[in-house]
Protein backbone atom coordinates (compact mmCIF):
# COMPACT_ATOMS: atom_id res chain seq x y z
CA UNK A 1 0.00 0.00 0.00
CA UNK A 2 3.17 2.67 1.28
CA UNK A 3 4.88 2.05 -1.72
CA UNK A 4 1.81 2.25 -4.55
CA UNK A 5 1.56 5.69 -2.83
CA UNK A 6 5.19 6.66 -3.43
CA UNK A 7 5.40 5.25 -6.49
CA UNK A 8 2.62 7.57 -8.20
CA UNK A 9 3.95 10.44 -7.61
CA UNK A 10 7.90 8.80 -8.91
CA UNK A 11 5.42 8.21 -12.07
CA UNK A 12 4.49 10.96 -12.52
CA UNK A 13 7.32 13.37 -12.70
CA UNK A 14 8.63 10.68 -14.95
CA UNK A 15 6.68 11.25 -17.47
CA UNK A 16 6.70 15.06 -16.69
CA UNK A 17 10.11 15.09 -17.12
CA UNK A 18 10.48 13.04 -20.22
CA UNK A 19 7.30 15.59 -21.49
CA UNK A 20 9.42 18.17 -20.89
CA UNK A 21 12.25 16.53 -22.46
CA UNK A 22 9.85 15.90 -25.59
CA UNK A 23 9.18 19.93 -26.20
CA UNK A 24 13.45 20.53 -26.05
CA UNK A 25 14.17 17.55 -28.34
CA UNK A 26 11.63 18.59 -31.31
CA UNK A 27 12.17 22.23 -30.56
CA UNK A 28 16.08 21.71 -30.76
CA UNK A 29 15.64 19.45 -33.92
CA UNK A 30 13.11 21.88 -35.82
CA UNK A 31 15.37 24.91 -35.50
CA UNK A 32 18.52 22.61 -37.00
CA UNK A 33 16.36 21.50 -39.36
CA UNK A 34 15.47 25.21 -40.96
CA UNK A 35 19.08 26.06 -40.07
CA UNK A 36 20.05 23.61 -42.54
CA UNK A 37 17.39 24.05 -44.69
CA UNK A 38 19.11 26.64 -46.89
CA UNK A 39 16.31 28.12 -49.01
CA UNK A 40 14.63 28.89 -45.64
CA UNK A 41 18.09 29.80 -43.32
CA UNK A 42 19.62 31.56 -46.08
CA UNK A 43 16.67 33.94 -47.37
CA UNK A 44 15.13 34.69 -44.04
CA UNK A 45 18.49 36.06 -42.41
CA UNK A 46 19.52 37.58 -45.80
CA UNK A 47 16.91 39.67 -46.87
CA UNK A 48 16.71 42.05 -43.31
CA UNK A 49 20.47 42.28 -43.44
CA UNK A 50 20.61 42.76 -47.15
CA UNK A 51 17.55 45.58 -46.71
CA UNK A 52 18.61 47.08 -43.51
CA UNK A 53 22.32 47.03 -45.49
CA UNK A 54 20.73 49.23 -48.09
CA UNK A 55 17.90 51.38 -46.84
CA UNK A 56 18.83 51.60 -43.17
CA UNK A 57 23.03 51.78 -43.46
CA UNK A 58 24.18 52.93 -46.93
CA UNK A 59 21.50 55.63 -47.71
CA UNK A 60 20.91 57.23 -44.20
CA UNK A 61 24.57 56.48 -42.39
CA UNK A 62 24.75 59.14 -39.70
CA UNK A 63 21.40 60.94 -40.64
CA UNK A 64 19.30 62.08 -38.40
CA UNK A 65 15.60 64.17 -38.34
CA UNK A 66 15.11 66.14 -35.49
CA UNK A 67 16.88 63.95 -32.38
CA UNK A 68 15.59 60.94 -34.07
CA UNK A 69 19.06 58.28 -35.73
CA UNK A 70 17.75 56.87 -38.55
CA UNK A 71 20.16 54.04 -38.67
CA UNK A 72 18.45 52.99 -35.32
CA UNK A 73 14.69 54.24 -36.09
CA UNK A 74 15.46 51.98 -39.23
CA UNK A 75 17.01 49.09 -36.93
CA UNK A 76 13.56 48.77 -34.92
CA UNK A 77 11.64 48.36 -38.33
CA UNK A 78 14.18 46.16 -40.23
CA UNK A 79 14.20 44.01 -36.78
CA UNK A 80 10.51 43.25 -37.08
CA UNK A 81 10.36 42.78 -40.70
CA UNK A 82 13.01 39.73 -40.10
CA UNK A 83 10.98 38.38 -37.24
CA UNK A 84 7.90 38.29 -38.49
CA UNK A 85 9.70 36.95 -42.09
CA UNK A 86 11.25 34.09 -39.93
CA UNK A 87 7.43 33.37 -38.07
CA UNK A 88 5.60 33.64 -41.38
CA UNK A 89 8.05 31.30 -43.34
CA UNK A 90 8.78 29.32 -40.90
CA UNK A 91 5.67 27.87 -39.50
CA UNK A 92 3.42 28.37 -42.55
CA UNK A 93 5.97 26.97 -45.13
CA UNK A 94 7.10 23.97 -42.32
CA UNK A 95 3.56 23.02 -41.53
CA UNK A 96 2.15 23.11 -44.92
CA UNK A 97 4.78 21.05 -46.18
CA UNK A 98 4.35 18.53 -43.72
CA UNK A 99 1.02 18.77 -43.57
CA UNK A 100 0.61 18.04 -47.44
CA UNK A 101 3.12 14.83 -47.31
CA UNK A 102 1.66 12.87 -44.53
CA UNK A 103 4.68 13.29 -42.09
CA UNK A 104 2.02 15.79 -39.61
CA UNK A 105 -0.40 12.35 -39.82
CA UNK A 106 2.54 10.06 -38.76
CA UNK A 107 3.20 12.49 -35.71
CA UNK A 108 -0.53 12.94 -34.73
CA UNK A 109 -0.20 9.12 -34.59
CA UNK A 110 2.99 9.08 -32.40
CA UNK A 111 2.53 9.72 -28.58
CA UNK A 112 4.21 13.25 -29.32
CA UNK A 113 2.03 15.75 -27.02
CA UNK A 114 0.57 17.49 -30.34
CA UNK A 115 1.17 21.08 -28.65
CA UNK A 116 5.10 20.15 -28.57
CA UNK A 117 5.25 20.11 -32.57
CA UNK A 118 3.17 23.89 -32.16
CA UNK A 119 5.76 24.47 -29.65
CA UNK A 120 8.70 23.48 -31.03
CA UNK A 121 7.53 25.32 -34.38
CA UNK A 122 7.30 28.69 -32.40
CA UNK A 123 10.39 28.48 -30.81
CA UNK A 124 12.58 28.09 -33.76
CA UNK A 125 11.10 31.07 -35.47
CA UNK A 126 11.40 33.07 -32.32
CA UNK A 127 15.18 31.37 -32.19
CA UNK A 128 15.68 32.77 -36.21
CA UNK A 129 14.07 36.07 -35.00
CA UNK A 130 16.54 36.65 -32.24
CA UNK A 131 19.77 35.77 -34.44
CA UNK A 132 17.97 38.05 -37.04
CA UNK A 133 17.63 40.99 -34.57
CA UNK A 134 21.03 40.39 -32.79
CA UNK A 135 23.01 40.06 -36.26
CA UNK A 136 21.15 44.21 -37.49
CA UNK A 137 22.11 45.47 -34.24
CA UNK A 138 25.49 44.48 -34.55
CA UNK A 139 25.60 46.28 -38.03
CA UNK A 140 23.69 49.39 -36.73
CA UNK A 141 26.73 49.51 -34.11
CA UNK A 142 29.87 48.86 -35.95
CA UNK A 143 28.90 50.30 -39.39
CA UNK A 144 26.44 53.27 -38.52
CA UNK A 145 28.07 53.49 -34.86
CA UNK A 146 24.13 53.54 -33.53
CA UNK A 147 24.73 53.65 -29.62
CA UNK A 148 22.37 51.04 -28.27
CA UNK A 149 21.99 50.41 -24.58
CA UNK A 150 21.84 46.81 -23.40
CA UNK A 151 18.19 47.24 -21.24
CA UNK A 152 16.86 48.52 -25.21
CA UNK A 153 18.73 45.32 -26.63
CA UNK A 154 17.00 42.98 -24.19
CA UNK A 155 13.95 44.42 -24.67
CA UNK A 156 14.17 43.74 -28.54
CA UNK A 157 15.04 40.56 -28.06
CA UNK A 158 11.76 40.23 -25.18
CA UNK A 159 9.80 41.65 -28.13
CA UNK A 160 10.63 39.11 -30.26
CA UNK A 161 9.86 35.92 -28.66
CA UNK A 162 6.74 37.57 -27.88
CA UNK A 163 6.61 38.86 -30.97
CA UNK A 164 6.71 35.84 -32.89
CA UNK A 165 3.41 34.46 -31.23
CA UNK A 166 1.10 36.64 -33.85
CA UNK A 167 2.56 35.94 -36.80
CA UNK A 168 3.41 31.94 -35.88
CA UNK A 169 -0.46 32.01 -35.90
CA UNK A 170 -1.09 33.96 -39.33
CA UNK A 171 1.17 31.58 -40.67
CA UNK A 172 -0.44 28.32 -39.12
CA UNK A 173 -3.74 29.92 -40.74
CA UNK A 174 -2.38 30.41 -43.98
CA UNK A 175 -0.85 26.38 -44.11
CA UNK A 176 -4.37 25.60 -43.52
CA UNK A 177 -6.00 27.43 -46.00
CA UNK A 178 -3.82 27.52 -48.65
CA UNK A 179 -2.88 24.75 -50.78
CA UNK A 180 1.04 23.57 -50.23
CA UNK A 181 1.92 24.72 -53.36
CA UNK A 182 0.64 28.07 -53.00
CA UNK A 183 2.03 28.44 -49.96
CA UNK A 184 4.93 30.58 -50.36
CA UNK A 185 3.56 32.82 -52.92
CA UNK A 186 0.59 33.23 -50.75
CA UNK A 187 3.20 34.18 -47.43
CA UNK A 188 4.79 36.68 -49.97
CA UNK A 189 1.30 38.40 -50.84
CA UNK A 190 1.05 38.96 -46.98
CA UNK A 191 4.05 39.44 -45.76
CA UNK A 192 5.41 42.52 -48.07
CA UNK A 193 1.96 44.48 -48.14
CA UNK A 194 1.72 43.94 -44.44
CA UNK A 195 5.66 45.26 -44.02
CA UNK A 196 5.01 48.08 -46.06
CA UNK A 197 1.75 49.51 -44.59
CA UNK A 198 2.78 48.59 -40.73
CA UNK A 199 5.31 51.19 -41.28
CA UNK A 200 8.43 48.69 -41.30
CA UNK A 201 9.82 50.16 -44.92
CA UNK A 202 9.16 53.69 -44.26
CA UNK A 203 8.11 55.49 -41.47
CA UNK A 204 4.44 55.10 -40.49
CA UNK A 205 3.70 59.11 -40.53
CA UNK A 206 5.28 59.42 -44.13
CA UNK A 207 2.16 57.25 -45.10
CA UNK A 208 -1.08 58.41 -46.55
CA UNK A 209 -3.49 59.20 -44.19
CA UNK A 210 -6.10 56.66 -44.59
CA UNK A 211 -2.86 54.05 -44.51
CA UNK A 212 -2.23 55.20 -41.01
CA UNK A 213 -5.68 54.01 -40.28
CA UNK A 214 -5.58 50.99 -42.08
CA UNK A 215 -2.45 50.15 -39.99
CA UNK A 216 -4.18 49.98 -36.87
CA UNK A 217 -5.66 46.80 -37.56
CA UNK A 218 -1.75 45.01 -38.67
CA UNK A 219 0.05 43.40 -36.21
CA UNK A 220 3.47 44.78 -37.94
CA UNK A 221 2.59 48.22 -37.19
CA UNK A 222 1.47 47.34 -33.72
CA UNK A 223 4.69 45.43 -33.31
CA UNK A 224 6.92 47.81 -35.06
CA UNK A 225 5.35 50.62 -32.38
CA UNK A 226 6.43 48.13 -29.41
CA UNK A 227 10.01 47.76 -30.74
CA UNK A 228 10.65 51.54 -31.66
CA UNK A 229 9.07 52.41 -28.53
CA UNK A 230 12.25 50.66 -26.53
CA UNK A 231 13.99 53.33 -28.03
CA UNK A 232 11.99 56.23 -27.43
CA UNK A 233 10.65 56.39 -31.24
CA UNK A 234 7.15 55.44 -30.56
CA UNK A 235 5.13 57.37 -32.53
CA UNK A 236 1.31 56.72 -32.38
CA UNK A 237 -1.18 55.05 -29.80
CA UNK A 238 -0.04 53.77 -26.23
CA UNK A 239 1.77 50.70 -25.39
CA UNK A 240 -0.83 48.98 -24.18
CA UNK A 241 -3.21 49.43 -27.22
CA UNK A 242 -0.20 47.85 -29.06
CA UNK A 243 -0.57 45.17 -27.00
CA UNK A 244 -4.29 44.71 -27.31
CA UNK A 245 -4.10 44.82 -30.70
CA UNK A 246 -1.35 42.04 -31.18
CA UNK A 247 -3.62 40.57 -28.38
CA UNK A 248 -6.59 40.61 -30.53
CA UNK A 249 -5.23 39.66 -34.33
CA UNK A 250 -3.75 36.40 -32.20
CA UNK A 251 -7.20 35.63 -31.28
CA UNK A 252 -8.55 36.08 -34.29
CA UNK A 253 -6.01 33.77 -35.84
CA UNK A 254 -6.45 31.15 -33.26
CA UNK A 255 -10.20 31.36 -34.33
CA UNK A 256 -9.91 30.95 -38.07
CA UNK A 257 -6.70 28.03 -37.15
CA UNK A 258 -9.43 25.77 -35.01
CA UNK A 259 -12.52 26.46 -37.67
CA UNK A 260 -9.95 25.78 -40.35
CA UNK A 261 -8.34 22.59 -38.64
CA UNK A 262 -12.10 21.50 -37.59
CA UNK A 263 -13.17 21.35 -41.25
CA UNK A 264 -10.11 20.02 -42.29
CA UNK A 265 -10.27 16.73 -39.92
CA UNK A 266 -14.41 16.30 -40.66
CA UNK A 267 -12.78 15.63 -44.53
CA UNK A 268 -10.40 13.08 -43.38
CA UNK B 1 -6.86 -20.47 -1.11
CA UNK B 2 -7.58 -21.79 -4.29
CA UNK B 3 -10.78 -20.14 -4.49
CA UNK B 4 -8.78 -17.13 -4.57
CA UNK B 5 -6.39 -18.09 -7.10
CA UNK B 6 -8.92 -19.66 -9.60
CA UNK B 7 -9.48 -16.18 -11.05
CA UNK B 8 -6.03 -15.17 -11.38
CA UNK B 9 -4.95 -18.06 -13.06
CA UNK B 10 -7.86 -17.28 -15.46
CA UNK B 11 -6.37 -14.19 -16.02
CA UNK B 12 -3.86 -15.10 -18.62
CA UNK B 13 -6.32 -16.96 -20.90
CA UNK B 14 -8.79 -14.21 -20.67
CA UNK B 15 -6.35 -11.50 -22.39
CA UNK B 16 -4.86 -13.31 -25.06
CA UNK B 17 -8.50 -14.33 -26.01
CA UNK B 18 -9.50 -10.49 -25.50
CA UNK B 19 -8.97 -8.50 -28.76
CA UNK B 20 -6.40 -6.76 -29.38
CA UNK B 21 -8.26 -3.92 -31.07
CA UNK B 22 -11.43 -4.03 -32.96
CA UNK B 23 -13.65 -1.58 -34.59
CA UNK B 24 -17.40 -2.76 -34.08
CA UNK B 25 -20.41 -2.06 -36.43
CA UNK B 26 -18.49 1.39 -38.14
CA UNK B 27 -19.98 3.39 -40.35
CA UNK B 28 -17.76 6.54 -41.85
CA UNK B 29 -19.77 9.05 -43.90
CA UNK B 30 -17.12 12.22 -44.79
CA UNK B 31 -18.10 15.68 -45.11
CA UNK B 32 -18.98 15.42 -48.57
CA UNK B 33 -21.55 12.45 -48.52
CA UNK B 34 -19.27 9.99 -49.56
CA UNK B 35 -19.87 6.91 -47.04
CA UNK B 36 -16.08 5.10 -46.80
CA UNK B 37 -17.50 2.41 -44.62
CA UNK B 38 -20.50 0.96 -44.14
CA UNK B 39 -20.96 -1.40 -40.94
CA UNK B 40 -17.79 -2.96 -40.68
CA UNK B 41 -16.71 -4.36 -37.77
CA UNK B 42 -12.88 -6.42 -37.53
CA UNK B 43 -10.71 -7.65 -34.57
CA UNK B 44 -7.45 -7.94 -34.26
CA UNK B 45 -5.84 -10.69 -31.63
CA UNK B 46 -2.37 -10.72 -29.81
CA UNK B 47 0.21 -12.54 -32.19
CA UNK B 48 -1.14 -12.27 -35.36
CA UNK B 49 -0.29 -10.65 -38.36
CA UNK B 50 -3.58 -9.64 -40.00
CA UNK B 51 -3.56 -8.37 -44.12
CA UNK B 52 -6.06 -5.69 -44.89
CA UNK B 53 -6.55 -6.08 -48.69
CA UNK B 54 -8.97 -4.11 -50.94
CA UNK B 55 -8.97 -1.98 -54.30
CA UNK B 56 -8.08 1.29 -54.17
CA UNK B 57 -11.26 3.09 -52.93
CA UNK B 58 -12.27 0.43 -50.08
CA UNK B 59 -12.17 2.06 -47.01
CA UNK B 60 -8.93 0.49 -46.13
CA UNK B 61 -6.92 3.77 -45.58
CA UNK B 62 -10.42 5.30 -43.37
CA UNK B 63 -10.18 1.91 -41.17
CA UNK B 64 -6.58 2.20 -40.40
CA UNK B 65 -6.94 5.72 -39.67
CA UNK B 66 -9.79 5.29 -37.20
CA UNK B 67 -7.66 2.48 -35.41
CA UNK B 68 -5.23 4.75 -34.87
CA UNK B 69 -7.49 7.71 -33.74
CA UNK B 70 -6.29 10.10 -36.43
CA UNK B 71 -10.22 10.00 -37.86
CA UNK B 72 -13.61 9.10 -35.58
CA UNK B 73 -16.25 7.25 -36.76
CA UNK B 74 -19.78 9.07 -37.68
CA UNK B 75 -21.23 5.50 -35.76
CA UNK B 76 -20.07 2.50 -34.41
CA UNK B 77 -16.92 2.06 -31.57
CA UNK B 78 -13.44 1.46 -31.99
CA UNK B 79 -11.51 0.19 -28.99
CA UNK B 80 -7.61 -0.50 -28.91
CA UNK B 81 -6.21 -2.37 -25.54
CA UNK B 82 -9.44 -2.00 -24.20
CA UNK B 83 -8.69 1.71 -24.81
CA UNK B 84 -9.78 5.07 -26.77
CA UNK B 85 -7.29 4.99 -29.27
CA UNK B 86 -6.67 9.14 -29.19
CA UNK B 87 -5.19 8.56 -25.85
CA UNK B 88 -2.09 9.26 -25.34
CA UNK B 89 -1.74 5.88 -23.08
CA UNK B 90 -3.19 3.75 -26.08
CA UNK B 91 -0.50 5.53 -28.21
CA UNK B 92 2.17 4.23 -26.15
CA UNK B 93 1.73 1.02 -26.97
CA UNK B 94 0.82 1.24 -30.93
CA UNK B 95 3.54 2.50 -33.83
CA UNK B 96 2.61 3.63 -36.84
CA UNK B 97 4.10 3.30 -40.17
CA UNK B 98 2.12 5.58 -42.88
CA UNK B 99 2.64 6.20 -46.54
CA UNK B 100 4.55 9.42 -46.38
CA UNK B 101 5.66 11.83 -49.15
CA UNK B 102 8.45 13.71 -47.39
CA UNK B 103 9.91 13.10 -44.44
CA UNK B 104 11.56 16.27 -42.90
CA UNK B 105 14.84 15.70 -45.36
CA UNK B 106 17.23 18.09 -43.31
CA UNK B 107 17.24 15.49 -40.13
CA UNK B 108 19.58 12.68 -40.34
CA UNK B 109 18.64 9.17 -39.74
CA UNK B 110 19.67 8.50 -36.61
CA UNK B 111 18.72 12.05 -35.39
CA UNK B 112 14.53 10.65 -36.64
CA UNK B 113 15.10 7.41 -34.59
CA UNK B 114 16.06 9.48 -31.53
CA UNK B 115 13.17 11.67 -31.65
CA UNK B 116 10.74 8.90 -31.68
CA UNK B 117 12.79 7.08 -29.42
CA UNK B 118 11.99 9.87 -26.85
CA UNK B 119 8.24 9.81 -27.04
CA UNK B 120 8.26 6.09 -25.43
CA UNK B 121 8.90 5.65 -21.96
CA UNK B 122 10.73 2.03 -23.20
CA UNK B 123 11.99 2.51 -26.45
CA UNK B 124 13.90 -0.11 -28.34
CA UNK B 125 18.06 0.46 -27.66
CA UNK B 126 18.71 2.28 -30.51
CA UNK B 127 21.41 -0.22 -31.90
CA UNK B 128 18.90 -3.08 -31.57
CA UNK B 129 16.16 -0.58 -33.74
CA UNK B 130 19.25 0.16 -36.78
CA UNK B 131 19.57 -3.44 -37.15
CA UNK B 132 16.21 -4.51 -36.85
CA UNK B 133 15.36 -1.87 -39.87
CA UNK B 134 18.74 -2.87 -42.06
CA UNK B 135 19.84 0.73 -41.77
CA UNK B 136 23.36 -0.11 -40.79
CA UNK B 137 25.82 2.33 -42.39
CA UNK B 138 23.30 5.04 -43.51
CA UNK B 139 22.41 6.61 -39.69
CA UNK B 140 23.89 9.74 -40.39
CA UNK B 141 22.43 10.39 -43.87
CA UNK B 142 19.89 13.06 -44.56
CA UNK B 143 16.76 11.65 -44.70
CA UNK B 144 16.52 13.42 -48.41
CA UNK B 145 19.68 11.95 -49.69
CA UNK B 146 18.06 7.76 -48.81
CA UNK B 147 16.79 5.51 -51.78
CA UNK B 148 13.22 4.68 -52.21
CA UNK B 149 13.71 1.58 -49.89
CA UNK B 150 16.00 3.09 -47.85
CA UNK B 151 13.37 5.52 -46.86
CA UNK B 152 10.85 2.81 -45.89
CA UNK B 153 13.24 1.04 -43.83
CA UNK B 154 13.71 4.43 -41.92
CA UNK B 155 10.39 4.73 -41.80
CA UNK B 156 10.15 1.05 -40.27
CA UNK B 157 12.18 1.80 -37.29
CA UNK B 158 9.93 4.78 -36.30
CA UNK B 159 7.28 2.34 -36.15
CA UNK B 160 9.04 -0.09 -34.23
CA UNK B 161 10.78 2.42 -31.79
CA UNK B 162 8.49 2.55 -29.06
CA UNK B 163 8.54 -1.33 -28.93
CA UNK B 164 4.83 -1.57 -29.70
CA UNK B 165 2.19 -4.33 -28.91
CA UNK B 166 0.57 -3.29 -31.98
CA UNK B 167 1.83 -2.32 -35.16
CA UNK B 168 0.39 -0.58 -38.50
CA UNK B 169 1.54 -0.80 -41.30
CA UNK B 170 0.72 0.72 -44.43
CA UNK B 171 2.55 -0.60 -47.67
CA UNK B 172 5.48 -1.39 -45.94
CA UNK B 173 7.82 -2.81 -48.43
CA UNK B 174 7.07 -0.11 -51.44
CA UNK B 175 10.57 0.32 -52.76
CA UNK B 176 12.18 -2.33 -51.64
CA UNK B 177 14.36 -4.64 -53.14
CA UNK B 178 14.06 -8.38 -52.46
CA UNK B 179 16.59 -9.28 -50.07
CA UNK B 180 15.49 -6.41 -48.09
CA UNK B 181 11.71 -6.96 -49.01
CA UNK B 182 12.71 -10.53 -47.38
CA UNK B 183 14.83 -9.00 -44.39
CA UNK B 184 11.44 -7.04 -43.69
CA UNK B 185 8.61 -10.23 -43.52
CA UNK B 186 11.57 -11.72 -41.20
CA UNK B 187 11.29 -8.81 -38.54
CA UNK B 188 6.83 -8.67 -38.87
CA UNK B 189 7.37 -12.11 -38.07
CA UNK B 190 9.27 -12.00 -35.19
CA UNK B 191 6.73 -9.27 -34.06
CA UNK B 192 4.45 -11.94 -34.22
CA UNK B 193 6.07 -14.11 -32.38
CA UNK B 194 7.34 -12.10 -29.54
CA UNK B 195 2.97 -11.66 -29.07
CA UNK B 196 2.38 -8.14 -30.67
CA UNK B 197 -0.10 -7.71 -33.33
CA UNK B 198 0.46 -6.42 -37.00
CA UNK B 199 -1.80 -5.12 -39.68
CA UNK B 200 -0.32 -5.08 -42.91
CA UNK B 201 -2.17 -3.04 -45.71
CA UNK B 202 -0.25 -4.06 -49.23
CA UNK B 203 -0.77 -4.32 -52.51
CA UNK B 204 1.22 -6.94 -52.92
CA UNK B 205 -0.79 -9.77 -52.69
CA UNK B 206 2.37 -12.85 -52.47
CA UNK B 207 3.30 -10.36 -49.15
CA UNK B 208 0.06 -11.20 -47.78
CA UNK B 209 -0.25 -14.70 -48.61
CA UNK B 210 3.62 -15.00 -47.29
CA UNK B 211 3.16 -13.53 -44.11
CA UNK B 212 -0.65 -13.01 -43.05
CA UNK B 213 -2.16 -15.46 -40.30
CA UNK B 214 -5.33 -14.23 -41.59
CA UNK B 215 -6.71 -11.82 -44.53
CA UNK B 216 -9.80 -9.37 -44.46
CA UNK B 217 -10.35 -8.55 -47.60
CA UNK B 218 -12.70 -5.52 -47.90
CA UNK B 219 -14.66 -3.82 -50.85
CA UNK B 220 -17.27 -0.41 -50.74
CA UNK B 221 -16.67 -0.03 -47.14
CA UNK B 222 -17.89 -3.97 -46.39
CA UNK B 223 -15.61 -6.73 -45.02
CA UNK B 224 -16.56 -9.32 -48.05
CA UNK B 225 -14.07 -12.76 -46.92
CA UNK B 226 -11.76 -13.05 -43.79
CA UNK B 227 -9.93 -15.92 -43.32
CA UNK B 228 -6.86 -17.90 -43.67
CA UNK B 229 -4.78 -17.25 -46.91
CA UNK B 230 -5.73 -20.72 -47.99
CA UNK B 231 -9.63 -20.25 -47.39
CA UNK B 232 -9.51 -16.94 -48.94
CA UNK B 233 -8.27 -18.72 -52.23
CA UNK B 234 -10.85 -21.28 -51.73
CA UNK B 235 -13.61 -18.72 -51.79
CA UNK B 236 -12.16 -16.74 -54.19
CA UNK B 237 -12.48 -19.62 -56.54
CA UNK B 238 -15.87 -21.00 -55.17
CA UNK B 239 -17.28 -17.04 -56.81
CA UNK B 240 -16.08 -18.20 -59.37
CA UNK B 241 -19.03 -20.86 -59.80
CA UNK B 242 -16.53 -24.00 -58.40
CA UNK B 243 -18.44 -25.05 -54.97
CA UNK B 244 -15.88 -24.18 -52.00
CA UNK B 245 -13.57 -26.92 -51.37
CA UNK B 246 -10.19 -26.75 -49.90
CA UNK B 247 -8.46 -28.75 -52.70
CA UNK B 248 -9.23 -26.83 -55.94
CA UNK B 249 -6.05 -26.83 -57.70
CA UNK B 250 -5.95 -25.69 -61.51
CA UNK B 251 -4.32 -27.78 -64.14
CA UNK B 252 -2.36 -26.62 -66.93
CA UNK B 253 -1.96 -28.54 -69.52
CA UNK B 254 -1.55 -28.93 -73.63
CA UNK B 255 -4.36 -32.01 -74.58
CA UNK B 256 -5.90 -32.84 -77.60
CA UNK B 257 -9.34 -33.54 -75.23
CA UNK B 258 -11.94 -31.27 -76.08
CA UNK B 259 -13.85 -29.18 -73.53
CA UNK B 260 -17.01 -30.77 -73.09
CA UNK B 261 -15.11 -34.25 -72.67
CA UNK B 262 -13.29 -32.56 -69.63
CA UNK B 263 -16.67 -31.04 -68.47
CA UNK B 264 -17.64 -34.36 -67.69
CA UNK B 265 -14.54 -35.84 -66.18
CA UNK B 266 -15.43 -36.10 -62.01
CA UNK B 267 -14.28 -32.78 -59.78
CA UNK B 268 -13.92 -30.46 -62.75
CA UNK B 269 -15.76 -27.65 -62.35
CA UNK B 270 -14.51 -25.16 -65.20
CA UNK B 271 -12.36 -25.84 -68.09
CA UNK B 272 -11.27 -23.50 -70.94
CA UNK B 273 -8.34 -23.04 -73.59
CA UNK B 274 -6.42 -19.93 -73.76
CA UNK B 275 -3.69 -19.35 -76.12
CA UNK B 276 -3.31 -23.12 -76.88
CA UNK B 277 -2.97 -24.37 -73.08
CA UNK B 278 -5.85 -25.59 -71.52
CA UNK B 279 -6.92 -24.32 -68.63
CA UNK B 280 -8.66 -26.76 -65.56
CA UNK B 281 -9.90 -26.24 -62.24
CA UNK B 282 -10.81 -29.14 -60.06
CA UNK B 283 -11.71 -30.18 -56.85
CA UNK B 284 -10.60 -33.41 -57.35
CA UNK B 285 -7.42 -33.18 -58.76
CA UNK B 286 -5.41 -36.65 -58.36
CA UNK B 287 -8.82 -38.41 -60.01
CA UNK B 288 -8.72 -35.59 -62.33
CA UNK B 289 -5.63 -36.45 -63.53
CA UNK B 290 -5.68 -40.19 -63.38
CA UNK B 291 -8.16 -39.93 -65.93
CA UNK B 292 -7.00 -37.12 -68.23
CA UNK B 293 -3.51 -39.11 -68.58
CA UNK B 294 -5.63 -41.96 -69.61
CA UNK B 295 -7.35 -40.17 -72.13
CA UNK B 296 -4.75 -38.67 -73.77
CA UNK B 297 -1.46 -40.27 -74.05
CA UNK B 298 -0.01 -37.02 -75.91
CA UNK B 299 -0.65 -34.54 -72.95
CA UNK B 300 2.65 -32.43 -72.46
CA UNK B 301 3.87 -29.17 -70.47
CA UNK B 302 1.65 -30.21 -67.26
CA UNK B 303 1.49 -27.82 -64.79
CA UNK B 304 -0.58 -28.16 -61.42
CA UNK B 305 -1.16 -25.45 -59.31
CA UNK B 306 -3.08 -23.94 -56.40
CA UNK B 307 -5.29 -21.05 -57.11
CA UNK B 308 -3.12 -17.49 -56.47
CA UNK B 309 -4.45 -14.98 -53.91
CA UNK B 310 -4.44 -12.75 -56.84
CA UNK B 311 -7.06 -14.65 -58.79
CA UNK B 312 -9.38 -14.78 -55.29
CA UNK B 313 -8.88 -11.46 -55.05
CA UNK B 314 -9.54 -10.21 -58.68
CA UNK B 315 -12.71 -12.81 -58.40
CA UNK B 316 -13.99 -11.37 -54.75
CA UNK B 317 -13.79 -7.85 -55.39
CA UNK B 318 -15.14 -7.89 -58.65
CA UNK B 319 -18.78 -7.30 -58.30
Amino acid sequence: MSTAAFTLPAVRSNSFARTLRIFLTEARYEFVRLLRTRAFSLAVIGFPVIFYLFFGLIMNRGEHIGSVSVAKYMLGSYAVFGMVGAALFGIGGGLASEFSTGWLELKRASPMPPFAYLVAKCCSAAGFGLVIVSILTLMAITIAHVSITLPEYAQMMALTLVGTIPFACLGMVIALLVPFNATPGVINMVYLPMSFCGGLWMPIMLLPHWLQKFALVLPTYHLSQLVLGCFGYGTAGSAISHWLGLLGFTLVMLGIAAIAYRRLEQNS
Amino acid sequence: MSAVLDPIQAIPSATTAAAVASLSRITKRYANGVVALDDLSLTLHRSEIVALLGPNGAGKSTAVKLLMGLSAPTSGAVRIFDGDPRHASTRLRTGVMLQVGKAPEMLRVREHINIFRGYYPNPVPYADLVRAAGLEGIESRMFGQLSGGQKQRALFALALAGNPDLVFLDEPTVGLDIEARRGMWAEIRSLAARGKTVLLTTHYLEEADALAHRIIVINKGRVICEGTPAEVKSLGSATTGASTSRTLKIIRCVTEVSIPTLLSIPGVTTAGLASGITVISSTEPERTLRELLALDQTLHSLEVQSPALEDAFLALTNN
